[in-house]
C-alpha cells in the first residue's frame, strides 16, 4: 500500500501540472474554437519560446521576467505568422488538409529545432527553495508557474469578456457565418485570435522552461495530450478545457506515482478515448 | 490508358530485374533502400485504403507497432514462424482496430475528432510497448532472435535479394488490393459515407459495415507492413513503430505522392525516402536534422498548392491536356 502522503503530494503536483496544461490547452482551444483548425504544431511553438527563454537567459544572462515577456512576444509573431503564410491559404479547404499543413510546421520546427540546437537537454536552473508542507514536498517553481497561468487564464477570460474584440472572438466561436452579418470584421478576429493564441503559447513556455528541460522532441511529448485536453473540454469551450486539464494532470500525476509514468499516460489516453464516445461534446456539454 | 499501360509494364520488368541491373559497388545500398521503399509505401497504401474517405487516422502507428511487436515477440519467446506469428498480428491488430472503430462509427466520430481518438490510440500503443519493458525492450526497442542461416521458416535471409522480391511482391499485393477497393461498390458507399452520413444511411448504405470493414483492411494491412519491416530490419523499437511520429510520417508521405491515386503513396513515399537518403549522404552527420526540415516545408507548400500530390497534381494535368482536344474534336 502507498503511503497517503505520496498520493497527496501527486495529487498537490498534479494541481499544479494541471495549472501549466490549461494554459497551453487554453491558447489552442481559443484558435481551435474561433478558426476551427487544429494547430498539430501549437506545443511545438511553445518548444521555440522555451529555447528563446533558455538562451536569453542562460547564454546571454537576461532576467528571466524579461526574457519571458520576449518570449510572449515572440509567441504573438510566431501565431501571427502561422495564421498568416500557413492557415491564411488554406481556409475553407478540406479539413485534413489543415490538419496536415500544420502538422508539415511540426516535423519543420521540430527537425530545424534538431538541426539548430541538437538534441540535448536544455534546462534552466533555478535557485528557488522546495517547500515542505507537512510531509509533502514542492517545488516552488512549480507554484510560481501555477499561479501565474491562473492569472493569465483570468486575464484572458476579462479580455474575451470584457473588450468588443473579445466579445467579437466569442460570438465567431459560436456562429462563424452570423459573425460576418453582424458586422465584425473576420480577418481582424482571426488575427487577434492568433496572435493572442500564441501569447499563451509563449508565455506556457516561460513557464515550462523553469520546470522541464527543452529538447526538440517535446512538443511530442506535450502535444497529444494538449489536444487531447481541448477535446475533452469540448472545443472552444474554455471552462471545459480548464477543468479537462485538472482531470487529465490528475490522472496522469497519481497513476504515475501508483503504477507507472507511461502508465499513468496510458490511462489518461485511454480516459479520453472513452469519453469520446460517451460525450462527444466534451466533459460539460449536455447530452443531446 | 496504353501508354499508361506500356510505362507500367517497363517499370514492372524494370523492377523485376531490379538486382541484377549493373550498380556498381552501391549493389547492396541501392538494394536496402528499394526495399524500405517498397514496404513503406505498402504501408501508405493501406492508410490510403481510408485515408482517402476521409478516415483520416493520426494512428496508424499503432497497427504497424501491434503488427511488429508481436511477430518479433512470438518469435522470440515462443519460437513461432512469423509466418504464423504474421498471421497472428494482423488477427490480433483487425481485432483493436474493430474494438476502436466501432465506437467511433456508432457514435459519429470523424473528422478532426476521428484523427485525435486515432492519435490517442497510437500514444497508447506506443506508452505500452514502452511501460512493459521487461519483455518488449521498452524505449531501447529489441532485436529479432537470429536464425541459424537462411531460414525460410524464419524468414530470415543474408541476401538482399530475397527480401527485395518478397518486399516487390508485397507492394504489388497492395496496390492489387487498392485498385479492387476503388473498382468495388465498397468506394462508392465510401465516397457517400465521407460526403455526408445520414444521407449516406438514408439511400439504405450500412454506413456502420462499411466503415468498420475498410478500417479493419487498412490496419490488417499496416500490421502486415510492420511485420515485413521487422523481419527486415531485424529490429523494433517503440519510436520508430508506433506512436504519433511514425503515424505522421506515412500520412504526408501519402499526401505528398497523392492520396486519391493508386501510386500516390508509393511516388510520396519513394521521393521522402529518396530525399532523406541523398541529405544523409551528401551532408552525412552534419546536418542532422535538415532532411526533415526540408521534408517539413515541402509538405506545407504540398499542402497549399497541391492538395492532390504530387502524382495527383500530374496524372490530373496530363488528362487535363488529353480532354480539352477529345471535347473540342467532338464539337466541331
Amino acid at each position: 500500500m502507498i503511503d497517503p502522503i505520496f498520493l497527496l503530494e501527486a495529487a498537490v503536483n498534479g494541481v499544479l501540472l494541471g495549472g501549466v496544461l490549461a494554459l497551453l490547452a487554453l491558447g489552442l482551444n481559443l484558435i481551435f474554437g474561433v478558426v476551427d483548425i487544429v494547430w498539430i504544431a501549437y506545443v511545438d511553438l511553445v518548444m521555440v519560446c522555451m529555447y528563446l527563454v533558455y538562451f536569453l537567459v542562460m547564454v546571454y544572462g537576461w532576467p528571466l521576467w524579461l526574457a519571458g515577456a520576449l518570449s510572449v512576444a515572440l509567441g504573438a509573431v510566431l501565431g501571427l505568422g502561422v495564421h498568416l503564410l500557413i492557415i491564411t491559404p488554406i481556409l475553407g479547404k478540406a479539413p485534413v488538409n489543415q490538419l496536415l499543413a500544420t502538422g508539415g510546421l511540426l516535423f519543420f520546427l521540430q527537425s530545424f529545432a534538431t538541426f539548430l540546437w541538437t538534441t540535448d537537454h536544455k534546462t534552466v536552473r533555478l535557485a528557488l527553495p522546495i517547500l515542505e508542507v507537512g510531509g509533502m514536498f514542492l517545488s516552488f517553481t512549480r507554484l510560481i508557474a501555477f499561479a501565474i497561468s491562473l492569472v493569465a487564464m483570468l486575464g484572458l477570460w476579462v479580455f474575451l469578456r470584457r473588450t468588443y474584440i473579445g466579445t467579437a472572438i466569442r460570438a465567431v466561436s459560436q456562429d462563424r457565418e452570423a459573425m460576418a452579418l453582424m458586422g465584425a470584421d473576420p480577418q481582424r478576429v482571426y488575427f487577434v485570435t492568433s496572435a493572442v493564441g500564441g501569447a499563451m503559447a509563449g508565455l506556457a513556455g516561460a513557464l515550462l522552461i523553469i520546470q522541464y528541460s527543452v529538447h526538440p522532441f517535446f512538443g511530442a511529448a506535450f502535444g497529444p495530450l494538449t489536444f487531447m485536453i481541448c477535446v475533452l473540454g469540448g472545443l472552444g469551450n474554455m471552462v471545459g478545457a480548464f477543468v479537462a486539464s485538472f482531470v487529465m494532470s490528475e490522472i496522469i500525476s497519481i497513476g504515475g506515482v501508483v503504477i507507472s509514468t507511461e502508465m499513468g499516460y496510458v490511462i489518461a489516453f485511454v480516459v479520453f478515448i472513452v469519453m469520446m464516445f460517451a460525450r462527444p461534446g466534451g466533459i460539460l456539454a449536455r447530452r443531446g | 490508358m496504353r501508354p499508361g499501360r506500356v510505362a507500367g509494364a517497363a517499370l514492372l520488368a524494370l523492377l523485376a530485374l531490379g538486382p541484377f541491373l549493373p550498380m556498381g559497388g552501391m549493389r547492396q545500398y541501392i538494394l536496402h533502400v528499394l526495399i524500405q521503399i517498397l514496404i513503406w509505401s505498402f504501408i501508405g497504401g493501406a492508410w490510403s485504403v481510408m485515408g482517402r474517405f476521409g478516415l483520416v487516422s493520426l494512428g496508424h502507428g499503432a497497427f504497424l507497432g501491434l503488427g511488429a511487436y508481436t511477430v518479433t515477440l512470438l518469435w522470440n519467446f515462443y519460437s513461432l514462424t512469423p509466418w504464423i506469428g504474421g498471421v497472428a498480428a494482423a488477427a490480433l491488430t483487425v481485432v483493436v482496430a474493430l474494438v476502436v472503430a466501432y465506437p467511433c462509427s456508432r457514435f459519429q466520430v470523424v473528422g478532426h475528432y476521428f484523427a485525435l481518438v486515432t492519435l490517442a490510440v497510437g500514444e497508447v500503443v506506443r506508452l505500452l510497448i514502452i511501460a512493459e519493458r521487461n519483455w518488449t525492450g521498452g524505449s531501447l526497442g529489441l532485436s529479432l532472435k537470429p536464425a541459424t542461416g537462411d531460414s525460410l521458416l524464419a524468414m530470415q535471409f543474408a541476401d538482399k535479394r530475397v527480401f527485395y522480391y518478397a518486399s516487390l511482391v508485397l507492394w504489388l499485393a497492395g496496390l492489387w488490393i487498392w485498385y479492387r477497393v476503388d473498382r468495388s461498390m465498397a468506394r462508392e458507399a465510401m465516397e457517400a459515407i465521407g460526403e455526408d452520413e445520414t444521407a449516406a444511411a438514408s439511400v439504405g448504405i450500412h454506413v456502420t459495415r462499411f466503415k468498420m470493414g475498410i478500417t479493419m483492411l487498412s490496419a490488417g494491412l499496416t500490421a502486415i507492413g510492420g511485420v515485413a519491416y521487422a523481419q527486415y530490419i531485424t529490429y523494433v523499437n517503440p519510436d520508430t513503430l508506433a506512436g504519433i511520429g511514425v503515424s505522421l510520417r506515412i500520412v504526408f508521405a501519402v499526401v505528398l505522392g497523392g492520396m486519391y491515386s493508386l501510386l500516390g503513396p508509393t511516388v510520396g513515399t519513394a521521393l521522402t525516402i529518396a530525399l532523406g537518403e541523398y541529405l544523409r549522404v551528401v551532408f552525412g552527420l552534419r546536418l542532422i536534422g535538415m532532411a526533415e526540415t526540408i521534408y517539413g516545408l515541402l509538405l506545407i507548400v504540398f499542402i497549399i498548392f497541391l492538395p492532390a500530390g504530387i502524382y495527383g497534381s500530374l496524372r490530373d494535368a496530363v488528362t487535363r491536356l488529353a480532354r480539352p482536344a477529345r471535347l473540342a474534336g467532338g464539337l466541331s
